[in-house]
């Protein structure tokens, strides 16, 4: 399990996970999370970008028997989304009951907390989707 | 080339061992395979585990195993491949015997897995997914499975019923085998009135957290022969392929296709010689029954979007077509992550030899795929009757 002393650990993503920055190489191939060799052209000429944050749920599922962690939220939805600049997404579904989710779902991204460690533990945050509000 | 043959093969029950540890499980397995081929001795030995660090805190399970079999001061390595371990295990076995450094290798595969919670279990089994990218937001590895079910279900039109078939066959072969976990044959219905771990997939879906251990001794024909191994027990391994796939499941660039397992099956035709018409059974790694569906695809048994379509049509039955999980499979023997590829291997080579539990009629040729992760890491073994 995760202690404090890990705190860099979760640090070290804050723009991917708190602003959502992907990568994009040379030729234009736009990836989620951002990596040193891009996986369609294997291009190492890759740039840091904004991701919109909108996009469709192309799968989901609801998890009852979730990881050490991670009980206290169950059960939770979790979904793929596609994002409108191409790359897939795993993330946690929020604000929206389980019989509302469905295929092409449009949905948009939040800053939630994921989960947090025992009394002196840090507290994870990163993005959830969440159904548009205008 | 040489040729690498197995001479001995040996497993435990699958189950929960609580009266048994890691090291018990490993030696036990080992010993019947040694006894099996009539070795004392071996060169060296390779133990396929994926997570005995995070289940009982143990790691250096070569040193541990091989210095409670009493082996000597021989070379042991752990091999790590996710759920797919047991089967990377064996080809770094055979590739010792190929490359010539090595005569007699012994492999064991062996995990235990009920010395902890469940829900710690849970969380170990999501290491073999991407840490930071899925694990980091809750995601179970069974849930990354439901994702894709899910998915397949509505690209093809398949419905949870037609899936639950892979486990219904499963559990019929499971039901002969004494070393399996589950050895009752159980209903559609069964499946479908089980309780949803992560949707849709449900319990009956899944296999179980379990404890095992399997091994083999491989050795080449010449030194075989030597040992006084009679011909008619070795079992060839003809071919092997092992290729991996992006880690993280959202980062696919199909989500239906096993990749990794398709690059591997081709290889280790390619090295065997063969195609799937050649083959007369099947040990895929249904951990879930959607994998089932997704691994006869990718090894070229059924066309994409067919996989599920064969257990409708009755073709993985023993006296089918493609008759596959023989003595139970993931689902009903139990999948012990890091020994399931020892106990595929096992398994073949009792078919291979005619002394299966439910024996598939002249089996000559037989296949084995293992998966590690949502399908990254994943090795595909030929085994040929000599
Ligand atoms: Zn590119």
């Amino acid at each position: 399990m995760a202690r404090p002393m890990q705190v860099a650990r979760y640090w070290r993503h804050f723009s991917e996970k708190y602003r959502l920055i992907g990568g994009k190489c040379e030729n234009g191939h736009v990836h989620f999370p951002k990596r040193p060799v891009c996986p369609v052209c294997g291009s190492k000429n890759i740039e840091e970008v904004q991701l919109s944050g909108k996009g469709k749920v192309i799968s989901w599922t609801i998890v009852r028997n979730p990881p050490s962690g991670f009980e206290y939220y169950k059960p939770y939805p979790l979904a793929l989304v596609e994002l409108e600049e191409g790359p897939i997404v795993l993330a946690q579904l929020t604000d929206v009951e389980p019989d509302e989710i469905d295929f092409g779902m449009e949905v948009e991204v939040v800053t939630r907390k994921l989960r947090e460690f025992e009394e002196d533990g840090i507290i994870l945050y990163g993005y959830k989707f969440r159904p548009p509000v205008e | 080339m040489r040729k690498a043959v197995i001479i001995g093969a040996g497993m435990t029950p699958v189950g929960e061992h609580w009266k048994l540890g890691l090291r018990d499980l490993a030696v036990e397995a080992l010993f019947n395979a040694m006894e099996d081929a009539g070795v004392d001795k071996v060169d060296s030995l390779y133990v396929g585990n994926m997570l005995s660090g995070s289940f009982v805190e143990q790691e250096n399970l070569g040193a541990l195993i091989a210095d409670w079999a009493g082996l000597g001061n021989i070379p042991a390595v752990k091999v790590e491949a996710a759920c797919a371990s047991g089967g990377a295990a064996v080809q770094e076995g055979v590739k010792a015997v190929l490359s010539g450094l090595e005569d007699v290798v012994a492999v064991v595969g062996v995990e235990k897995m009920t010395d902890g919670w469940p829900s710690d279990a849970t969380r170990y089994l999501a290491y073999a997914a991407d840490a930071e990218w899925e694990l980091f937001h809750g995601a179970s590895f069974v849930a990354l499975n439901a994702l894709v079910m899910r998915y397949y279900m509505k690209t093809y039109g398949y419905t949870e019923e037609d899936l639950a078939l892979f486990s219904v066959n499963a559990h019929a072969n499971g039901a002969k085998n004494p070393y399996a976990m589950f050895k009752r044959p159980i209903k559609v219905d069964t499946v479908l009135n089980s309780p949803y771990v992560a949707d849709p997939i449900k319990l009956f879906d899944a296999s179980p957290v379990c404890d095992g251990a399997a091994s083999v001794i491989i050795t080449t024909p010449e030194k075989a022969r030597e040992l006084g191994v009679p011909k008619e027990r070795w079992v060839e391994i003809a071919g092997m392929g092992r290729a991996i796939d992006t880690i993280n499941l959202a980062n696919r660039e199909d989500l239906l296709t096993l990749r990794a397992a398709r690059i591997a099956a081709e290889k280790a035709y390619k090295m065997a010689g063969v195609g799937p018409e050649d083959i007369d059974f099947f040990e895929i790694h249904d951990a879930f029954t959607i994998m089932a569906a997704l691994s006869l695809e990718a090894i070229g048994v059924a066309k994409k979007g067919e996989g599920a379509k064969l257990a409708k049509e009755g073709q993985i039955a023993i006296d089918a077509g493609y008759p596959i999980q023989t003595m139970g499979g993931l689902k009903a023997r139990g999948h012990p992550v890091g020994a399931t590829g020892l106990y595929q291997t096992v398994e073949a080579v009792l078919q291979l030899r005619g002394e299966a539990p439910s024996q598939v009629p002249d089996a000559e040729v037989g296949l084995t795929q293992n998966i590690g992760g949502t399908g990254s890491n994943i090795t595909v073994n030929i085994f040929r009757r000599v």
